[in-house]
């Protein structure tokens, strides 16, 4: 009687299934596929092997925008920027060959900073791989070591379900980016398109379980601290952890720093909030990791720039170590406890575990280092009276005008550092930085990425002279897609971090970083972009505020002391405890 | 310490993957002295056993990288008394020299047995560990040897209870 009742049931559910079940080519499956995942955006270029999924493209104009970059290395930092403001998945287009090895660096980068990217590249037809055909690459063994995931696909029926998995991958789990080729034959032939969204992978688990064990441990170690610190690293951002990390600090009175990736993560006008970790991070955050006893390191992976030596690092402390990522545990530095799971999970677990505390003392000895670095290095850099322009003032008026709430996206270097440590961030997801790779010429298509991602949102990027030569064609993008992002080129004329070292550690000897650097508003103005120079003290409140003032894009060049350096700064491979303020 | 480990790693079925595992060694310049891989007893899962020669905190990490792999089930590093392990040689040698008497001995002293004898060549197999195997070419080269070839190793673990079990739940689950 029940397989009677059963039976009829699912030839209907079949029948219906059949009935919507286009037969489409597979281009237009690959954008099909997208809309379903919820993509509005890309960012891409195309070429020979692409050439079907933009025609496809074509009739989806309306669901789907697509920017067109003027590089494929643009398309992919674009797409980073638009991932980290928005929390949504980035996607970037490029052909075979060239625009696909163009999307190395981007893929790296978004490798090492956790980002969700889907990368679509077109390939040759499945006839012509491996004879070194025109504009034909081996993407896939390329990129095996700088995606999460990648997969070549050679057959149209086989594009829905890699699509799928592709954006399940990506955005579970520790974040990474994917990415999908498929032949030209394969974007060309028909099939019956049918689109399932992927939710399991039998050998991957993206989210571990919980173990109580270890938050009770964890929890235990804490109540006994009497100096606790909580390290904020890009985990906490990624799971939506921001609250409930504020929570755990609060209840038990811990201070807290920030990796350069969890910067805004925690708003720095917090009472609790003590800077930036690492190499060019703040003195207190630094020298008292080697005087706390038990440390809290959630959504980080003890990058070298945070730790210095190893051997010296945090010797006092037991660590508990919250990361989602089991290869990352035990990695660099050995857990005392290791909670092996999502960062909010986790979090919102150890607060109902932990007691309330008061570590005033602690607290102090914070104030104490903060106190001794504005007197040395913040409060001239901040609010020199005399002399060239700092880029630290520089920085400070933009996070004074922008109320700390603009998104800010920087490149690498000296700038970088500079701006991570003196914008006064508000919001969660607010800083855009190349961390872990370090890409130069990564920010002005980032910002743009971010500008898309978050349009209700100021976007200002923060370049110096050299990282924006880089990439500095997509003002061509800027232009032509109307992307309102405030550009502000803080010029010195060196390749300022390596010039740095070459004084600190190479005697001076100036080895290729002197740039002669040709006119940047008149560059601007060659795409239609309004920008300015500043070079003088009393010009660039004003100019800020003309900058911010203006609707759409603007540059604002700001020429700058030649040889400053960023200080405090920890030697490379030295303990942190021996971070030097001058 | 450097010494000789065994690592485990069981996959997906899926082009490349030797790939993604072998770079993730490259990565850190560990040579991988051999490797064996082939089907498990289900479909579509398939077991690598890589030697290689390392030390065990290196290969702890490395083992950690290769598990995040997303087509990758588990992966384990093993000490050389963890596993029980065989490799298994072929040697071609002239059928002449089967006129001697004393290579039949040689044979059947040494736990090798005869494969395949044709006019011109006969085929001897032996299973056994490295150093047997390489012994054994010493003492077939005056008889004509023409050819030589041995596997990696195949290796069961000491300390494993259900990796059969393991694997016949997955496949239950993904039939489901």
């Amino acid at each position: 009687m029940q397989q009677k009742d059963v039976l009829p049931m699912k030839a209907e559910k079949a029948d219906k299934r059949l009935s919507a079940k286009p037969v489409i080519t597979g281009s237009e499956a690959v954008i099909r596929s997208l809309i379903a995942e919820g993509v509005d955006t890309i960012f891409g270029y195309p070429g020979g092997a692409i050439m079907p999924i933009y025609d496809a493209l074509y009739d989806f104009q309306d669901q789907v925008h697509h920017i067109l970059v003027r590089h494929e290395q643009g398309a992919t930092h674009a797409a980073q920027g638009y991932a980290r403001s928005s929390g949504k998945v980035g996607v970037a287009f490029a052909t075979s060959g060239p625009g696909a090895t163009n999307l190395v660096t981007g893929l790296a980068d978004a490798y090492m900073d956790s980002t969700p990217m889907v990368c679509i590249t077109g390939q040759v037809a499945a006839s012509l791989l491996g004879t070194d055909a025109f504009q034909e690459t081996d993407v896939i063994g390329i990129t095996m070591p700088i995606t999460k995931w990648n997969i070549q696909v050679t057959r149209q029926e086989d594009i829905p379900g890699a699509i799928a998995k592709a954006f399940y991958i990506a955005r579970s789990g520790r974040p990474g980016p994917v990415l999908v080729d498929i032949t030209k034959n394969a974007q060309f032939g028909e099939f019956e398109y049918e689109y399932v969204p992927c939710t399991h992978i039998r050998s991957y688990q993206p989210v571990p379980e919980l173990k109580q064990d270890a938050v009770k441990a964890a929890a235990a170690l804490i109540n006994e601290a009497k100096k606790p610190f909580l390290l904020v690293g890009h985990g906490v951002l990624l799971s939506g952890a921001e609250k409930a990390l504020i929570a755990l600090a609060e209840k038990a009175h811990i201070p807290m720093a920030s990796t350069l990736l969890g910067l805004s993560a925690v708003p720095v006008d917090h009472p609790l909030y003590v800077g930036l970790l690492g190499m060019h991070g703040n003195y207190g955050p630094n020298v008292l990791t080697g005087e706390c006893d038990v440390l809290i390191a959630v959504g980080m992976r003890f990058d070298d720039r945070v730790t210095g030596d190893v051997a010296s690092y945090a010797n006092k402390a037991k660590v508990v170590h919250i990361e989602i990522d089991a290869a990352e545990i035990n990695k660099i530095i050995t857990a005392e406890v290791a909670i092996h799971a999502d960062a909010k999970t986790a979090l919102e677990a150890l607060v109902t575990d932990v007691q309330p505390a008061n570590h005033d003392e602690w607290l102090a000895e914070f104030k104490a280092a903060h106190q001794k670095e504005y007197d040395k290095v913040q409060h001239g850099e901040l609010y020199p009276e005399a002399g060239e322009l700092k880029m630290a003032e520089v920085v400070r008026l933009i996070s004074e005008k922008t109320k700390g709430e603009a998104v800010l996206v920087t490149d690498v270097g000296q700038h970088q550092m500079i701006a991570s440590r003196y914008y006064r961030f508000k919001n969660p997801n607010t800083n855009i930085t190349s961390g872990g790779m370090g890409t130069m010429g990564f920010s002005l298509p980032a910002a743009m990425g971010a500008k898309m991602g978050t349009p209700e949102k100021e976007v200002v990027a923060v370049i110096g002279d050299g990282c924006f030569q880089m990439t500095l064609q997509e003002l061509g993008t800027i232009y032509q897609s109307k992307i309102g992002v405030k550009i502000v080129i803080l010029n010195n004329n060196f390749l300022g971090m390596v010039r740095q070292w070459q004084q600190l550690f190479f005697d001076k000897r100036y080895s290729s970083t002197e740039m002669v650097n040709p006119d940047f508003v008149q560059i601007a103005k060659g795409f239609f972009i309004p920008g300015k120079k500043v070079t003088a003290r009393e010009d660039i409140s004003a100019a800020i505020d003309e900058m911010l003032a203006t609707d759409g894009a603007y540059l604002l060049e700001v020429v700058v002391e030649k040889e400053d350096n960023v200080f405090p700064m920890v030697p490379a491979g030295a303990p942190v405890s021996t971070i030097r303020l001058e | 310490m450097q010494k000789e480990y065994t690592v485990t790693v069981y996959t997906e079925d899926r082009i490349g993957i030797t790939n993604r595992i072998t770079i993730i060694f490259t990565r850190r310049g560990i040579n991988i002295t051999s490797l064996t891989t082939a089907e498990t007893e289900i479909p579509g899962v398939y077991k690598f056993i890589i030697t290689v020669m390392s030390t065990r905190e290196k290969l702890d990490k490395v083992v950690g990288q290769i598990e995040k792999l997303i087509e990758i089930h588990r992966a384990f590093v093993h000490e050389e008394d963890e596993v029980v392990y065989q490799e298994l040689a072929l040697y071609k040698i002239s059928t002449k020299s089967l006129e001697s008497g004393d290579i039949e001995r040689l044979i059947r002293d040494h736990q090798a047995r005869i494969l395949t004898i044709t006019a011109d060549y006969f085929v001897i197999e032996k299973t056994g560990h490295q150093q047997e195997l390489t012994d054994f070419i010493k003492k077939l080269e005056p008889y004509g040897l023409i050819e030589y070839s041995k596997s990696g190793r195949v290796a069961i673990v000491k300390w494993s209870r259900r990796f059969h079990e393991h694997l016949k739940e997955l496949q239950a689950s993904s039939e489901a």
